[in-house]
């Protein structure tokens, strides 16, 4: 072993890396690696966590008394709001899912919601992802959504034993089919790389998407759940000679804020093979494709 | 020294664990930029110290960690470690009697290549968003470590007898 040259060792280095490579981006087969190595990275990431968790625990031990008051005050407003809201969607969701029945097709509605801990940020600038501190063991699966207070902020992307990767909606590499909430516009929702931006692909210059639309899921791509807010238009660019208007939203979750989030079941709980839209205006590009 | 018995593998194995603690420890927006490639700083004075111990497969299984631990292709990082420990390993003797300033600019050019290699890959893949003149930044900070590393690194060494 110590006779043998570096060189050699290189080459063997250099064509095992290139084969990994190739494996991972190809096939699964790469996955048991990530997922033993996962043992080790896990430690790093809930230590680098440590500090905010500390700041964050000192903070509650030190709060007084009428803060405390203060805030189980609010909490109480908010609960009777909350609480009546949700006596008008029980009675809404019963006549959806008799309309629904009525079109011979299957809602799909409840799934089983897990909470996590955003414990890392990718530290690389040209990715926008974060770490969550629930894996494998907890029965976090790939490619499950996952949500924010205020909406969908992106997918599991890869799955270790203690902690778990998140594809957030923002990377460049993210793109995922979306509708208006307001008449049911259909697009594709892609990341640019920036932390707060998104962009609506191939809309055409004559459909109407107004500043000021909510973004909700379609759950076309069978990856995110239906029916969820991801964004908020905030432009809209008709250039005469382009074929697609230019418009650009913002991500409803707050991501950079947030420091929870809800791993929600992805897939429907059955398909639903008579679930026609009744809007035509589907964009003509309208493929929904979702995920990386 | 090449006699002794090899010793410390512990304590080579803790440090590269703190180094990559430090790579994912959360910076502000604009301060990542800036974030030295501890990993393989660290990964690089154990080459100049040990060079008949750490080599390049260290590199490689010390960037397969790397790539593990912040997401990247695998293979990506394991492929950019290996050959910056291939690089110390050439260069180790002539490292080791240069002064302060001329060891910065080598270290430099060692992680500048490596990283570039790892950018190529990042990009070949297609998940490299900013242009490549963004990873000087981090180059230059980890450059301007090396000195201050190879310090704390080298009382690590004596504290603990590594051989």
């Amino acid at each position: 072993m110590s006779s043998s040259n570096p060189t050699y060792r290189l080459l063997i280095a250099l064509v095992l890396a290139v084969v990994l490579m190739v494996l991972d981006q190809r096939t699964p087969w790469a996955q048991p690696i990530r997922y033993v190595f996962g043992y080790l990275t896990a430690p790093a990431q809930y230590l680098a966590h440590l500090p905010v968790d500390t700041a964050r625990f000192v903070s509650r031990q030190t709060q007084s008394r009428a803060e405390l008051l203060e805030d189980q005050e609010r909490l109480n407003r908010q609960v009777l709001i909350l609480e009546q809201r949700v006596q008008k969607l029980a009675v809404l969701e019963a006549e959806n899912t008799r309309l629904r029945e009525l079109l011979n097709s299957s809602a799909s509605l409840e799934g089983s919601v897990l909470v996590a801990e955003i414990i890392g940020l990718d530290p690389d600038p040209n990715r926008q992802e974060i770490v969550i501190n629930k894996g494998a063991r907890e029965g976090v699966r790939r490619g499950q959504g996952v949500l924010e207070a205020q909406g969908l902020i992106g997918q599991v992307v890869e799955v270790g034993p203690l902690a778990s990767r998140v594809l957030l909606i923002t990377d460049a590499s993210h793109a995922m089919s979306v509708q208006v909430n307001r008449n049911g516009v259909r697009a594709i929702l892609a990341g640019t790389g920036q932390g707060n931006t998104l962009r609506l692909l191939y809309v055409p210059d004559t459909a109407d998407v107004q500043q000021g639309d909510l973004l909700v899921s379609t759950g076309l791509g069978q990856l995110y759940p239906r029916g969820y807010p991801v964004a908020e238009v905030v432009s809209v660019d008709h250039r005469s000679g382009a074929a697609f208007a230019d418009i650009l939203a913002r991500p409803k979750a707050q991501i950079d804020r947030a420091s929870h989030v809800l791993l929600v079941e992805s897939k429907p709980v059955e398909p639903a093979p008579a679930d026609q839209d009744e809007q035509g205006d589907a964009p003509p590009d309208g493929a929904e494709e979702e995920g990386q | 020294m090449s006699k002794e018995k090899p010793a410390g593998t512990g304590v080579i194995l803790v440090t590269l664990f703190l180094a990559g603690l430090l790579e994912v420890v959360p910076l502000p927006e604009d301060l990542n930029w800036l974030r030295p490639d501890w990993l393989l700083l660290v990964l690089m004075y154990w080459v100049l110290a040990l060079p008949h111990r750490v080599g390049v497969l260290w590199g490689f299984v010390v960037g397969l960690y790397h790539d593990v631990l912040v997401g990247t292709t695998l293979g990506q990082w394991a492929l950019a470690y290996s050959l910056g420990a291939y690089f110390m390993l050439a260069a180790y003797k002539r490292m080791r009697v240069f002064p302060a300033l001329q060891q910065t600019a080598v270290v430099f050019l060692l992680v500048g290549s490596s990283n570039l290699l790892a950018y190529l890959v990042q990009e070949s893949v297609g998940r490299a968003y900013y242009p490549p003149y963004t990873i000087l930044y981090s180059t230059l900070a980890s450059a301007v470590l090396w000195r201050p590393i190879v310090a704390a690194l080298r009382w690590v060494q004596l504290r603990f007898l590594v051989r």
